[in-house]
């Protein structure tokens, strides 16, 4: 996956500007950056789910500049994306969320269909929780089902978008560790976009910062470490100040208070 | 200062007619879409029939037994009207004219809007919140097709049924008061029913109004869904919406059906 000076506004808010980066086959690319920087709506061009206004971004070697619908669904045949909080169906056991992309998008037997569902449950260990509803899960299993769901059809481009929120460090484990598994085995290209700093320079192979729709800073995890830039340090280190500084722009506080 | 205020009403309402129109726009292309890609899941009609379990199986206990009371009500107010004029014998016309016309239609089609049409709009609201409809699209599934569309048809089928089923046992209520407890003749009663009621006229015409109302209600209902905004308040809101407008739509819908239906 290729991005080369992405623009993109809602409006006359402008979200990205200018982005460029590179998710060479089989690695695992972190994007990080603070809120409202702009790393959902990233994600969400990557998906085709937005069109950036101008640049370049290429998926599985495919322009997604001006894609069809069809054309733009043949792609994400190939692509997945795990939710924040899972998105399972609700409506469906966890058997049939994993087996829903096999049943749309394949004509497989059932009983191939079964073996599958059980193979990926397997690998994210959740096989004996086939049978139950998502509301009978915990938060970090339903994520742990949805990566299952998400990796049914072996897609060549995985994408996570907060992978860790809300989890309990066992959990957080388990997840970045199926993430770097999962990767591996497929051969994959994986983004993750997190905000989880420590987990992530354990877990991924390089790193962009966003900050302010651009990126600020990138590279490997010891590169990362060893930086001395200050907004790298601040991220990393979770300084409550420094250039994102701690006070809301204001006036100057003493004449917020002696002044009239 | 009160041009001013003039000026803003009148802004006010003419902002309210074209958001109006532009929804309006928005639900025909919504419908549209709808129908250019129900062919999938007429071709699966498994989902349309697990929609039907939903929508009208489930919605059988309230509109049978709204249908025996109001087949009730219609049996002791008919009788009291037409024994004035020595009429009781037509009873059973009276109530089943009445019941296949218009408020068996009618009223099944209210009942089905606040019990079924609520419940398809909170699901597919709730589906958008969520983000299951989200994780659909990016999984190269179209939720129009595979989530909007078997709930759309699966009301459209079942309110002719669910309408022929309240008619039915309001026809059972009037015979239980008008025949049983009050003690009109039996015969009488049935012996009118069949002369009176025109199957074209008054049967055919009360399905084909019961599968408008089904129509125009599935569509309220999966169009505030999917058009919800994704929180709990913007759920809450498309719900009552989808009461509101499909209650009145069945109304309207009934004056100008009624009218070209049965002016004589």
């Amino acid at each position: 996956m290729r991005l080369r000076d992405l623009c993109f506004s809602y409006g006359d808010r402008e979200v990205l500007r200018g982005v460029s980066l590179d998710v060479p086959r089989g690695k695992l690319v972190a994007i990080m950056g603070g809120s409202g920087s702009g790393k959902t709506t990233l994600m969400r061009l990557i998906g085709g789910q937005l069109q950036a206004q101008s640049g370049e971004l290429t998926v599985c070697g495919r322009n997604l500049h001006g894609i069809g619908r069809e054309e733009l669904y043949t792609l994400r045949r190939r692509m997945s994306l795990l939710f924040q909080f899972g998105a399972l169906f609700t409506d469906m056991s966890v058997f049939d969320n994993v087996a829903f992309l096999m049943r749309e998008h394949t004509d497989l037997p059932e009983s191939i269909i079964r073996d599958l569902v059980l193979m990926k449950l397997q690998a994210v260990g959740l096989r004996g929780t086939a049978a139950m509803m998502p509301k009978q899960l915990s938060g970090g299993m339903a994520r742990r089902v949805a990566l299952a769901r998400a990796i049914a059809l072996d897609p060549q481009l995985m994408m996570y978008d907060e992978p860790f929120t809300g989890l309990d460090p066992i959990s957080l484990g388990v997840i970045g560790q199926l993430i770097r598994r999962l990767n591996d085995a497929l051969g994959a290209s994986s983004i993750v976009v997190t905000h989880d700093v420590q987990e992530s320079l354990e877990l991924v192979d390089y790193i962009y910062f966003l900050s302010e729709g651009k990126v600020v800073a990138q590279g490997t995890p010891e590169e990362i470490r060893a930086s001395k830039d200050p907004w790298v340090h601040q991220f990393v280190w979770g300084e409550s100040d420094g250039p994102v500084p701690f006070h809301y722009p204001a006036v100057p506080y003493e004449e917020a208070l002696l002044g009239d | 200062m009160m041009l001013e205020g003039i000026t803003a009403v009148f802004g006010g309402i003419g902002r309210g007619v074209v958001d109006a129109v532009w929804r309006l726009g928005f639900a025909a292309r919504f419908l549209g879409m709808l129908l250019w890609l129900s062919g999938s899941c007429l071709r699966r009609f498994n989902l349309v029939m697990r929609e039907i379990y939903f929508s009208g199986v489930l919605s059988l206990i309230i509109i049978l037994v709204s249908g025996l009371f109001v087949g009730m009500v219609l049996g002791i107010q008919g009788y009291e009207i037409l024994v004035r004029y020595g009429s009781e014998s037509a009873l059973g016309a009276m109530v089943a004219l009445s019941l296949v016309r218009e408020l068996g239609p009618v009223l099944a089609g209210l009942l089905f809007a606040s019990r079924a049409g609520s419940a398809i709009t909170a699901e597919i609201g709730l589906m958008k919140a969520t983000e299951q409809l989200d994780a659909m699209d990016m999984m190269a599934v179209d939720p129009i097709a595979r989530v909007v569309a078997p709930r759309f048809w699966g009301g459209v089928i079942s309110m002719p049924l669910l309408a022929a089923m309240f008619s039915a046992l309001g026809v059972l209520g009037g015979y239980i008061v008008g025949v049983v407890m009050i003690g009109t003749d039996p015969g009488s009663f049935w012996s009118q029913m069949q002369a009176n009621v025109d199957f074209r006229q008054d049967i055919v015409n009360g399905v084909i109004k019961s599968a408008v109302f089904g129509l125009a209600v599935s569509w309220v209902a999966v169009f505030e869904g999917y058009d919800a905004e994704p929180t709990a308040e913007g759920v809450s809101r498309a719900t009552t919406r989808t009461v509101v407008i499909s209650s009145l739509a069945i109304l309207g819908l009934d004056f100008i059906l009624t009218s070209l239906m049965f002016r004589g």
